[in-house]
């Protein structure tokens, strides 16, 4: 078994295995690894040379399609939920994304950022739909035929969180690795040579803008789930920059990267809230500075080692 | 070299190509063919419209009256995608690279890229591609090089290097801008000879800008010479050569 693999399978089980010792480590993971899909998410366009300061309106997205399916339609199926956040969160991408990928550099950063700015006045503004700043509140989802207690689901919530990371992940890997993925990097480095080698930039653009737009809904839909209550403040441009943030500091050249950095900045959160609760920006920004100087390929190139020194990444 | 060209089909037909930037006329009612089998060479001072054709042939630009066909087929509106994908395969004056790929993934890119790019599970390194990679590169004289960042290969390889990926799409016509600039004199012929050696084997036809005499009457079965934005002269590289014209305003001796 390969090293990374090792190491792979060590971190899962340890985010399985934590919450059974600490209990209320269950919503820490969970919100990590949900907010995890929707880093991952910038992170698929970073590889392309594109930085989205728009993507927590997906992530809102998502949260606000569980919560109004599940207030106003009663639908209240967990996997009904998730597909349908994903399905909706994916499609406003690509509505969005047909105009916003024709754009590079700051254009690019500025007009997500406008968009979701939109997004985030209509979530507060539009109260018969989205409950206005109140926001609105998430029950207790069933799945299947289980309806499950609070606490119970929570429990679940975790585990599928964790099951759809290993599977999304691994789907996501072997889309980096193909012919599509590489395209995608290959639009960072020359899009020029790209287009002549008879591949639409554009296209290859916006299938990764809908990927990613995909992925934040999903986290988005989980994140409401275990937090319970969803709000306006979702789709805030704080919470993109924390997503690109993420991204950065777990690092880009691999899946696993956006996790691990969402895993890190979760539980610092956690511990300096309780030690020290005025200097948590302060410990997060010094933290983003020794990543950007010291490991350039983020936490993830702690784990990934001395391997892949010409660019390509494994996991 | 293929003395029966000229009555070959025409695999490249340009008619009453008309573009200006400003006041300048870059092509001012150019016609020009190219036959299946041939190696045509374009050449002319600076700023005469050639790279300006190359570009109208690929896509790049649209010129404002006029029309190019490939192998009867009108492709003078659409983008380089689609005419890369029709055929014309262009390598590039400062060659363009992935600079951040090895030079064998940026191969199997191109690769892909012909075989359909719409693969998002399965890898782009796989046997298939690898192999006819590699049987590429070596044609080239790149083999040893598979594995080098395509951002680190010296100038001389990169242009190679440029051409390969070009190479890879399978074209009926490569489109080649200053093949041999920013080269050495001496590495000039030897990359001339691979690369003859390499368009003989896979029977291409190509288009190639060129600003070196001596590899132009070496190498193309027909010359044209450009001049303020239209064809001047075109025939043999040995009968044009002999054209007072040509030699006063390209050689450049009066």
């Amino acid at each position: 078994m390969p090293k990374p693999l090792i190491g792979l399978a060590a971190g899962v089980a340890l985010l399985a295995a934590l919450p059974l010792a600490v209990p209320f480590m269950t919503f820490v993971v969970t919100l990590a690894v949900a907010k995890g899909f929707a880093a991952l998410g910038v992170a698929l366009l970073l590889r392309a040379g594109l930085i989205s300061l728009g993507h927590a309106m997906y992530f809102a997205i998502g949260a606000y399609t569980t919560a109004f399916l599940m207030q106003k339609t009663g639908i209240t199926d967990f996997a009904i939920l998730v597909a349908a956040s994903i399905i909706v969160a994916t499609l406003a991408g690509l509505a969005f994304g047909a105009f916003l990928v024709r754009y590079r550099a700051i254009f690019f950063a500025m007009l997500n950022l406008a968009v979701s700015m939109v997004i985030y006045a209509l979530c507060s503004k539009l109260y018969g739909v989205t409950g206005g700043t109140d926001g609105l509140r998430v029950g207790v989802p069933t799945v299947f035929a289980w309806v499950p207690e609070k606490a119970a689901f929570d429990t679940f919530l975790l585990y599928a969180t964790l099951g759809l990371m290993l599977v999304l992940g691994w789907l996501g890997h072997r889309y980096l690795k193909s012919p599509l993925g590489h395209a995608l990097a290959a639009v960072h480095t020359n899009e020029v040579r790209l287009e002549y080698l008879g591949v639409s930039a554009w296209s290859t653009l916006l299938t990764a803008y809908g990927i990613s737009a995909g992925l934040a809904g999903l986290g988005g839909a989980l994140s409401a789930m275990a937090i319970g209550h969803v709000l306006p403040e979702f789709a805030f441009w704080t919470e993109s920059g924390h997503l690109v943030l993420t991204a950065v500091l777990g690092g880009v050249g691999g899946v696993a990267g956006p996790f691990i950095g969402s895993i890190f900045l979760e539980l610092v959160h956690v511990v300096a809230v309780g030690v020290a609760a005025e200097a948590w920006n302060l410990i997060i920004g010094v933290a983003l500075i020794c990543v950007i100087f010291f490991l350039p390929r983020g936490l993830f190139g702690l784990i990934e080692g001395r391997r892949g020194k010409t660019g390509g990444t494994d996991l | 070299m293929s003395s029966q060209a000229t009555s070959a089909a025409p695999l490249l037909q340009a008619s009453g190509l008309e573009i200006s930037f400003g006041g300048v006329k870059a092509a001012d009612g150019v016609n020009l063919t190219v036959h299946e089998g041939e190696f045509v060479a374009i050449i002319g001072p600076n700023g005469s419209g050639k790279t300006t054709f190359l570009n109208i042939c690929t896509g790049y630009l649209k010129p404002s009256r006029g029309q190019v066909f490939l192998a009867g087929r009108d492709i003078t509106q659409l983008p380089p995608r689609s005419i890369a994908r029709q055929g014309i395969a262009r390598a590039f004056q400062i060659p363009q690279l992935f600079t951040d790929h090895s030079l064998i993934d940026n191969l199997m890119l191109s690769i892909a890229a012909r075989h359909g790019i719409w693969q998002a599970l399965s890898p782009l390194d796989r046997p298939e591609y690898r192999a006819e990679a590699m049987e590429i590169l070596e044609l080239l004289g790149l083999a040893a090089h598979a594995d080098t960042l395509t951002g680190t290969l010296p100038e001389g390889l990169r242009k190679l290097a440029d051409i390969t990926l070009a190479f890879a799409l399978d074209p009926r016509l490569l489109v080649l801008d200053e093949p041999t600039s920013g080269v050495s004199s001496i590495e000039r012929f030897q990359i001339m000879e691979t690369l003859m050696k390499a368009m003989r084997s896979r029977k291409l036809s190509a288009l190639f800008v060129e600003h070196d005499m001596d590899v132009v009457e070496r190498y193309a079965d027909r010359v044209v010479v450009w001049n303020a934005g239209h064809v001047m002269a075109e025939g043999r590289p040995a009968e044009v050569m002999q054209d007072p014209r040509v030699l006063e305003s390209v050689v450049g001796v009066a």
